[in-house]
């Protein structure tokens, strides 16, 4: 497997079956239009498998990327893998350093949609200081995959004081949420076929390592952190309290919600607690800490709406709970199957 | 207001919460007939603010769960014919029928598709000519008239491969067959909104001067549902029973004449089965004789098979109002959202599904 992102050039400007067998032909492509928008000594070399000299306690992880429409407003599936695989590595406190991406295409992707994608790469892998090491590509027959799917791997370092996980979140802790919820399900929702609404909303999607560090600068005291994509806040503050062996209380007047979001939500039937986010984390930090973390955040370009949003408790382990608006409780459950637009 | 926000106020709901403690007295009952209002009551947890002499039960206002397994396996059976696609909104597909649920058929190569309105499936019907596109007309008053503009518009256009398959129901007559069984002793009840937003809220009248019960149209914001109880309640305490509609952003008492009409020239009343009650006669909406050539029972030669309805399974009765979903053996035991043994565990707007999401015992 080539470490390298092989597209082809010819009279087409439609992917053909042919794109996938590679030749001479995409080799001179891979030179002349990739790696300019990827390139970095790593890549450059073009051997078999990438050579990288890490040093520390490594973080890796794998993600595929199969968003439909590929692109949206406030990024594409580009963008998406890039920041998906680095927040995932953030999230355990890791310096996100190399990604690799795998492209699987669809015969009849037109090329200049492939290349938008590719730049949207570049841009999103130089915003979060990752470089592209490692590449492939293969094309499929027209209707065995939806346009483009992308699998990541990424690799990245923890450094030494740092301990972060899913496992420990620690009663007392407060609950920090970065921003609003729901932003990118709803944008993405909104696009679908079948169902576009109008809505100026952009999606979230955002890369989240630089933000972690700021965290981390501010206190060595975050316990967990977590990105809540598919299933949404919900669903992740349900892993939290599982995995910790916990229980977490939020309160619904505290969870900040765009207008727009909420109105999308009450429309189509759905939970902005459970809509995907894509540039979002939740952190539980000790709550001595917590004010110094949160202002912190309000700093950074990608938590200027950071709030606490409830804290993590020791009774009935494993359970979420929400204080609403109208000062009754309810239990907040994980998500079960996919959110479906109401029809009543 | 703005939709949402406003909507959920506490300190408006605080106000509403102290009327109706005041106003209770005697232990009263009060049916919310419509599935949605049972998710919201129990998603904002609004029964913790009520005094413990109002009790609410759920009503078999849920499209979906009334649906009768009998049609359930029509739909199944449509969907399984060659170069059929058989059109569904989203909470269907996943009730399971006598011996299957159109998700199981799509897996076994039925092409069934979800869609968001019987236009979307008209839309489905102009891109696959070679095919029969057969929606799945389910839903109350809210949803019929959509779906007989989607066969005016099919007339006109001339298109000749759409189909719907009519298990619409009717609210009012079901009422009816609820209070007339004497099963609940209601003091009561909490009428459908966007239903009445069609009919209006003359068809509820009879409930009031014929049963002495107070009804109240109720929005589905929680503060809606408030207000609606407030209402009731100082009815009950003033030993009046009238109807009220506290949804007057969206319902007046004549309803919306233009869907009425359109609803009134595509289908006609016919009896109808539903699930927890049995045939209801002039419950349901066929087509009228002008538009049979849309109407899928009529134009497919199909085998639903026979009826079965699974084992301690009490659907029925919670539709019915006579159990709660506690009462139930299978209930979040067997019975769950990933393994929903009947529909109200699946649809968002089933009692089960309300209860097992957001049920409220032991959290305080």
């Amino acid at each position: 497997m080539p470490p390298i992102i092989i597209t082809v050039k010819t009279m087409s400007d439609k992917i053909l079956l042919a794109h996938g067998s590679g030749g001479r032909l995409a080799h001179d492509i891979i030179r002349n239009s990739l790696l300019p928008a990827l390139s970095n000594p790593v890549l450059a070399r073009l051997d078999d498998a990438a050579v990288l000299e890490p040093a520390g306690r490594l973080a890796f992880t794998t993600d595929s990327y199969v968003v439909q429409p590929i692109f949206f407003p406030g990024g594409d599936i580009g963008k998406l893998a890039v920041c998906g695989t680095v927040n995932d590595l953030a999230m355990v406190g890791a310096v996100p350093h190399y990604l690799s991406l795998a492209f699987i295409i669809e015969e009849g992707l037109p090329l200049s949609e492939l290349e938008k994608i590719v730049y949207s790469v570049k841009e999103a892998a130089k915003a979060a200081g990752v470089a592209v090491v490692a590449g492939d590509t293969k094309v499929v027959n027209r209707g065995t995959a939806d346009k483009l799917f992308i699998n990541t791997a990424g690799i990245g370092t923890i450094p030494d004081e740092v301990d972060i996980s899913g496992h420990n979140a620690r009663p007392g802790d407060m609950l920090i949420l970065s921003g609003t919820v729901g932003d990118h399900g709803i944008v993405v929702l909104s696009q679908r076929e079948g169902l576009n609404f109008a809505t100026e909303l952009k999606s979230d999607c955002a890369p989240l390592n630089g933000l972690v560090a700021e965290m981390l600068a501010a206190s060595q005291n975050i316990h967990c952190l977590r990105d809540p994509t598919r299933g949404g806040l919900a669903t992740t503050l349900n892993e939290i309290a599982e995995q910790s062996d916990v229980s977490i209380r939020i309160y619904e007047d505290k969870i900040p919600v765009r207008e727009e979001v909420s109105s999308a939500c009450e429309m189509l039937g759905l939970d902005p607690l459970y809509v995907a986010n894509e540039g979002k984390l939740i952190a539980t930090v000790s709550p001595d800490n917590a004010k110094k973390v949160l202002e912190q955040m309000k700093k950074h370009q990608y938590g200027r709406d950071a709030a606490i949003i409830g804290e993590v408790k020791e009774e009935n382990p494993g359970r979420v709970v929400m204080k609403t608006g109208l000062g009754t409780t309810r239990i907040i459950d994980m998500l079960v199957g996919e959110p479906l637009p109401r029809i009543c | 207001m703005k939709l949402v926000s406003e909507f959920r106020q506490s300190g408006l709901a605080d106000g509403l919460v102290r009327s109706i403690r005041q106003h209770a007295g005697k232990p009263a009952r009060f049916m919310e007939f419509c599935g949605g209002h049972t998710m919201s009551i129990m998603k904002s947890g609004l029964r913790q603010l009520l005094p413990p002499a109002l009790t609410l039960t759920s009503g078999p206002g849920c499209p979906v769960c009334v649906t009768h397994n009998a049609d359930l396996d029509k739909a199944i059976a449509l969907a399984s014919l060659p170069d059929v696609i058989v059109a569904s909104f989203g909470d269907m597909v996943r009730v399971p029928g006598s011996r299957s649920s159109l998700q199981e058929a799509k897996a076994a190569g039925a092409d069934v598709r979800v869609v968001y309105s019987a236009l979307d499936a008209l839309s489905l019907a102009r891109e696959n000519p070679e095919k029969s596109v057969v929606f799945l007309g389910i839903g109350f008053e809210t949803t019929a008239p959509t779906v007989a503009a989607s066969i005016l518009q099919a007339k006109g256009e001339g298109l000749k491969n759409y189909y719907v398959l009519s298990l619409h129901k009717l609210c009012p007559p079901v009422i009816k067959t609820l209070l007339d069984s004497g099963e609940v002793n209601l003091q009561g009840l909490i009428c459908p909104g966007h239903v009445s937003a069609v009919i209006g809220s003359r068809p509820w009248e009879f409930i009031a001067r014929d049963y002495g019960i107070p009804c109240v149209v109720s929005g589905f914001e929680p503060l809606d549902i408030l207000q609606c109880i407030d209402m009731l309640t100082r009815q009950v305490a003033d030993g009046e029973a009238r109807v009220e509609i506290a949804y007057r952003r969206g319902v007046s008492r004549e309803g919306n004449r233009t869907a009425i009409d359109i609803m009134d020239r595509v289908f006609e009343p016919a009896p109808a089965r539903w699930r927890g009650f049995g045939e209801v006669a002039a419950s349901g909406l066929k087509l009228r004789p002008n538009f049979a050539r849309f109407d899928a029972e009529a134009n497919f030669d199909f085998d639903p098979g026979p009826t079965a309805t699974p084992k301690g399974c009490l659907c029925g009765e919670v539709l019915r109002g006579v159990k709660s979903p506690d009462d139930c053996t299978l209930f979040r035991l067997t019975c769950t959202p990933t393994n929903p043994v009947g529909p109200c565990m699946v649809s968002a707007e089933g009692t089960c599904a309300a209860y097992y999401h957001y049920g409220e015992d032991d959290v305080r």
